[in-house]
């Protein structure tokens, strides 16, 4: 879809001001305009709140995640206070959850890679949870300097209770790859806002995978800091029997000639899995000439699954380059399956064929060699419970 | 030694109305070494025959045998009968997004054989395979059937054909919508298949285009669920130069 209209040119600042939109409330620190939730508010609706258990509290806590990094040179990850991070321009917290982690995080963490680098290692930070008994405030900053060349790599594993509001602030000109795996222990739970700040020219990667957890919910909430920038934000997700996973964009294009392209794919199986993918966009008064793209796919591979699937587009200018979205969620293709078959490839074999058809393209787009090797070791270790070990019925 | 026999086939497919039956008994016996042309009308149930013997979930069948060599086809899964030595050559080839030509052609080899094929010879009889059928070698890294020309589909399921080399081919309409072009390359791929006289082709074709590159030894007439008449190839002039109408008025 292309959306083309004749409004007159808009003024050329990057615009910030409020668009009301039951969509993506104000965003505040205040913890009074965050109330609990009901579960009917918009943004709650999909979210089984009583598995988040006590990340909706108002309850402070000093547990931590077990941290493991690998920091190459002149990269340095720092404490700092909560001013600073204000100071440094982090994203205000975008629902309740993101404000009680940026209350009680206490210190806050900054990842910071100098201006102009160019990292030939990835940074990489091992987040383990070594517990259920207390919940985890995590706040963090992730700071790449002008034209520098970065990724990081996040990885969340154990049990733990987590939720942690994130920002990553792209400099101008800066190349980004972010990726975060949330491989979880089946228990945990986690909630997490990452705010992607895009500089003018810079380009930002930010590839998601969930795989692990009972419950797992992320905002991921994308704006540019002037013009050109470009986001693109991969996610690749496996629901099995009972698992929560909950993936909600926004792409607000606050400047003029940015892009956002936004690819999820996800596979369900087992009784109760239920995936939410929420694509919000919205383009500003001044974001003449922007594109964006958002298309999520789910395949759901047996009975008892649920997936939602929700792109939203708001315009409040036609002077665009393009607009559009996609969204499909379908079981097997039955027609695919029999013509794998008639060469005499049997019905598992054909099943995996088309999974790993299905997520092919995405995990070549990650662009991290060796974590594609990873995923596609997931995506066979997801499959053998159940696509191949099971008959389904025809 | 194979031999391919269908005995009384009625087939019917589930409609809004309940079944109807499209298959009104068939009876065919395809021996080695012999290449059949079924050739119909639209509609006279060509296709049905075709995607029944492959055992299309779509098509019931209600009465009848198929055998390969004796065995029942009927009983067997779709991949078993792949297995078992039978091929087709569908009319519209399917898309597998994210399943490379040389994944699929791999996976398909080892299903059918029992074992990997030897990794040395392999590739070269891909390649030649595909070279053969007017597909460059660029064409292995793609996804199956994903973008290709109607015309690049056809050469891809006689390219497989080559490749895999079963008893019996079905080839449902593989000449429809192809260029003359296409149509000599597709039908010497298929003439390479049969050369070594121990292969059956069941050939389901609209037009007699074909049978000028593909010589075949009976000719069947379908219509409206049956066989209406069989001959030899000057049945198939007898169409060209007459068409249907007579046996389409005859069964109404």
């Amino acid at each position: 879809m292309t959306v083309i209209d004749e409004t007159p040119a808009a003024a050329r600042a990057v615009e910030t001001g409020k668009v009301s939109s039951h969509l993506h409330p104000e965003p505040s620190y205040d913890l009074a305009l965050h109330p609990v939730p009901t579960g009917r508010e918009e943004i709650w609706r999909f979210t089984p709140l009583k598995r988040l258990r006590g990340l909706l509290d108002d309850a402070p806590s000093d547990a931590h995640l077990e941290w493991t990094t690998q920091l190459p040179a002149g990269v340095t990850l720092t404490p700092i206070g909560a001013d600073e991070a204000r100071e440094l321009g982090e994203f205000l917290p975008s629902d309740r959850l993101a404000a009680l982690a940026v209350a009680h995080g206490g210190d806050v963490l900054l990842l910071d890679v100098p201006a102009d680098a160019e990292l030939t290692e990835p940074v990489r930070l091992d987040l383990r949870g070594t517990g259920l008994d207390a919940v985890v405030w995590g706040h963090l900053v992730i700071r790449v300097g002008r034209h520098a060349r970065a990724t990081v790599l996040v990885e969340h594993a154990g049990a733990a209770r987590y939720s942690h509001a994130t920002s990553v602030l792209v400099g101008d000109g800066a190349q980004l790859d972010l990726v975060t795996v949330n491989d979880w222990d089946d228990e945990s739970v986690h909630a997490g806002q990452v705010g992607i700040r895009v500089g003018r020219d810079a380009r930002v990667r930010a590839s998601e995978f969930t795989i692990g957890g009972d419950l797992v919910r992320t905002t991921t909430n994308v704006e540019y800091a002037g013009p050109g920038g470009e986001a693109e934000l991969l996610g690749l997700y496996f629901a099995d029997a009972g698992q929560h996973i909950e993936h909600r964009l926004f792409a607000d294009h606050t400047a003029p000639r940015t892009k956002s392209n936004v690819v999820y794919k996800g596979a369900l199986q087992g009784e109760g899995a239920h995936t939410v993918w929420i694509g919000n966009v919205l383009i500003r008064k001044v974001a003449e000439g922007i594109e964006t793209y958002e298309e999520n796919r789910n395949l759901v591979l047996t009975d008892g699954c649920q997936a939602d699937s929700v792109p939203n587009l708001e315009i409040e200018t036609g002077e665009i380059e393009g607009a559009g979205h996609a969204s499909a969620t379908g079981r097997f293709d039955d027609e695919q399956l029999f013509y794998l078959r008639s060469r005499g490839i049997s019905e598992p074999e054909a099943r995996r064929l088309v999974v790993h058809g299905f997520f092919d393209d995405l995990i070549r787009r990650v662009g991290v060699p060796e974590l594609e090797e990873r995923l596609l070791a997931v995506v066979e270790s997801e499959l053998e419970r159940h696509v191949l070990a099971e008959k389904p019925t025809a | 030694m194979s031999t391919l026999e269908i005995k009384d086939l009625h087939v019917s497919v589930s409609t809004e109305d309940g079944a109807k039956e499209i298959l009104k008994g068939v009876t065919l016996t395809i021996k080695d070494g012999e290449t059949h042309a079924i050739m119909g009308p639209n509609g006279s149930g060509k296709s049905t025959l075709a995607y029944s013997i492959a055992g299309h979930p779509k098509y019931d069948v209600t009465d009848g045998t198929v055998t390969l060599d004796g065995e029942d086809v009927l009983a067997m899964s779709v991949d078993e009968r792949a297995r078992a030595g039978l091929f087709l050559a569908m009319q519209y080839p399917v898309e597998v997004p994210g399943v490379s030509v040389a994944n699929f052609l791999r996976t398909a080899k080892t299903a059918i054989d029992g074992e990997a094929p030897k990794l040395r010879t392999w590739v070269k009889d891909v390649n030649a395979a595909m070279g053969e059928n007017g597909l460059d070698a660029s064409f292995s890294q793609r996804s199956v059937n994903e973008g290709f020309s109607g015309g690049e589909k056809k050469r891809h399921e006689i390219a497989q054909l080559n490749l895999l080399q079963p008893k019996v081919a079905v080839l449902d309409e593989t000449d429809s919508g192809l260029d003359i072009d296409a149509l000599k390359v597709v039908s010497e791929g298929v003439n390479r298949f049969s050369a070594g006289g121990d292969k059956g082709v069941l050939l389901i074709t609209h037009y007699t285009r074909i049978l000028r590159y593909i010589k075949p030894d009976f000719v069947h007439v379908f219509v409206n669920g049956r066989i209406a008449e069989q001959g030899g190839p000057e049945l198939a002039d007898q169409l060209e130069a007459e068409g249907y109408d007579k046996y389409v008025n005859a069964a109404v």
